[in-house]
């Protein structure tokens, strides 16, 4: 078990993610919770990519032929990281003219549309 | 290092239940950027330089802020609001 | 469905889940014993065939570069989405119209700052646009790069904000160079692509000359690419800033008429 235990925390803050959007009550706790969904994702590549021993893939002050950690996985999640955050505000102004137009924050009371 | 790594990914399994459970989404922004920074410092301690520095500028300080701007706009168009229904009545 | 309901089959679906994905993260190599072969292949390789010294940004901007560039085009529409969404209405027009011709309360509290901290919060702008342009031009040789140097020069503005000189946080904010050079990033960065075709070589291609490793002009597209996309990321985080705080700005300047 103590083999795999970044695995199992990414698969924890999952559903703590998706058991936050189940149950929230105001439009931006939701999207919050779907941001901490995104960041199990960094979790679990960051796991698959670690050595024991490895030292940062650069090498500005290390030889080339040092043993690194894996430098690709860190390559999919910074650009990922940036993303989000647009993603994130994108979303917020939807919530925002949500609010705007419907008058509440609540996913159920903004069941049907008016106007 | 891995016990260190071990230690900082229970407290963020912790951190993200607890988020989820924060009702009022203001004290949720304080609490999201507490998160963020105990992501900088997981990517820090795992050799990820590049992703730590991501994650300090955009998880700690443009999210909440985003957040926070959004829940500004709100209060204001709220304020706005019960100020026209005052001067109405 | 009430509430009770829906998290009842929700719990159902996240046991079911957890159960299965767990069974799975069982097969799975142990923790911390990498062992793919295409990491350390670009570890060893890197610096001599690009003669970059940061792998992940040589990875991001040159092996992968087909992938950021999909990714700085979902930044650019996720920002033209926030500024169709938020656009100001015509309703709110003449809302805005009526209220200014009373005479509204003041919208911030009444706590202000001392003049040394607005001082000095003032002073920080510049250096943090320095430190900013600074990380995005070294993105090939320390971590850093486009991504994270544009954020910073992005929240640099926030600190006059902070420093109650709103007269020049709306002046840089809502210039509308901002919207150009939004553009400007990103579309650079594909016609750094197409400037490899021109050369006779694939898309995106590395085809400036690779200079030497540890120089700032060094390691061809790479160094250019990360300052465009430092460009972009600024001023698309400075859009949607504005964009957010369009109405408050724009009561605060009736006020101080």
């Amino acid at each position: 078990m103590l083999d795999h235990y970044p695995y199992y925390v990414a698969a924890w803050i999952f559903l703590c993610g998706l058991y936050g959007i189940v149950r929230s009550r105001h439009l931006v706790h939701t999207v919050i919770s779907l941001a901490i969904l995104q960041t199990s994702t960094y979790v679990l590549l960051l796991a698959i990519g670690f050595r024991k021993g490895g030292y940062a893939p650069i090498f500005a002050d290390i030889s080339p032929g040092v043993v690194t950690v894996d430098p690709v996985v860190q390559a999919l999640m910074l650009t990922d990281v940036v993303v989000e955050v647009t993603v994130i505000a994108l979303l917020l102004a939807m919530v925002v003219k949500a609010y705007e137009q419907g008058g509440t924050t609540s996913p159920d009371d903004l069941r049907y549309m008016r106007g | 290092m891995m016990i260190l790594g071990s230690g900082l990914l229970a407290l963020i399994a912790v951190s993200a239940f607890v988020i989820v459970r924060t009702d009022d989404v203001t004290n949720q922004i304080i609490a999201l950027s507490f998160y963020g920074l105990l992501f900088a410092l997981m990517f820090f301690i795992f050799q990820a330089p590049d992703v730590a520095l991501s994650q300090v500028t955009v998880g700690a300080i443009a999210l909440p802020l985003m957040v926070m701007l959004a829940i500004t706009r709100m209060k204001h168009r709220e304020e706005l609001n019960k100020r026209k229904q005052e001067k109405s009545r | 469905m009430t509430p009770k309901i829906r998290l009842l089959v929700f719990l159902i679906g996240a046991v079911g889940l957890g159960a299965v994905y767990c069974a799975g993260a069982r097969n799975m190599p142990p923790w911390a014993e990498y062992r793919g072969p295409y990491g350390d292949v670009i570890a060893s390789l890197a610096v001599f065939e690009r003669h970059a010294t940061d792998t992940v940004n040589a990875i991001t901007y040159d092996y992968r570069g087909f992938d950021t560039l999909g990714e700085e085009f979902i930044l650019f529409s996720a920002v033209t989405g926030v500024m169709l969404l938020l656009r100001p209405e015509k309703a709110e027009q003449k809302n805005r119209n009526e209220e200014s011709n009373e005479n509204p309360q003041p919208f911030q509290d009444a706590a202000a700052l001392s003049e040394t901290v607005q001082v000095f919060t003032t002073a920080l702008f510049g250096f943090s646009v320095l430190f900013g342009v600074y990380i995005a031009a070294h993105g090939q040789l320390t971590p850093g790069g486009g991504f994270q140097g544009g954020v910073i020069i992005a929240a640099a503005p926030m600190l006059l904000y902070i420093a109650e000189n709103t007269d020049a946080f709306r002046r840089i904010v809502s210039h509308p160079i901002v919207e150009f050079f939004e553009g400007f990033g990103a579309s650079l960065y594909a016609l750094i692509g197409f400037l490899a075709l021109l050369a006779g070589a694939p898309f995106l291609t590395n085809v400036l000359p690779l200079g030497q490793t540890g120089d700032v002009f060094s390691s061809g597209t790479i160094g250019l690419i990360s300052t465009c996309v430092g460009v972009e990321v600024a001023a698309a985080f400075i859009l949607v800033t504005y964009e957010y705080l369009r109405e408050i700005l724009s009561r605060e300047r009736d006020q101080e008429r």
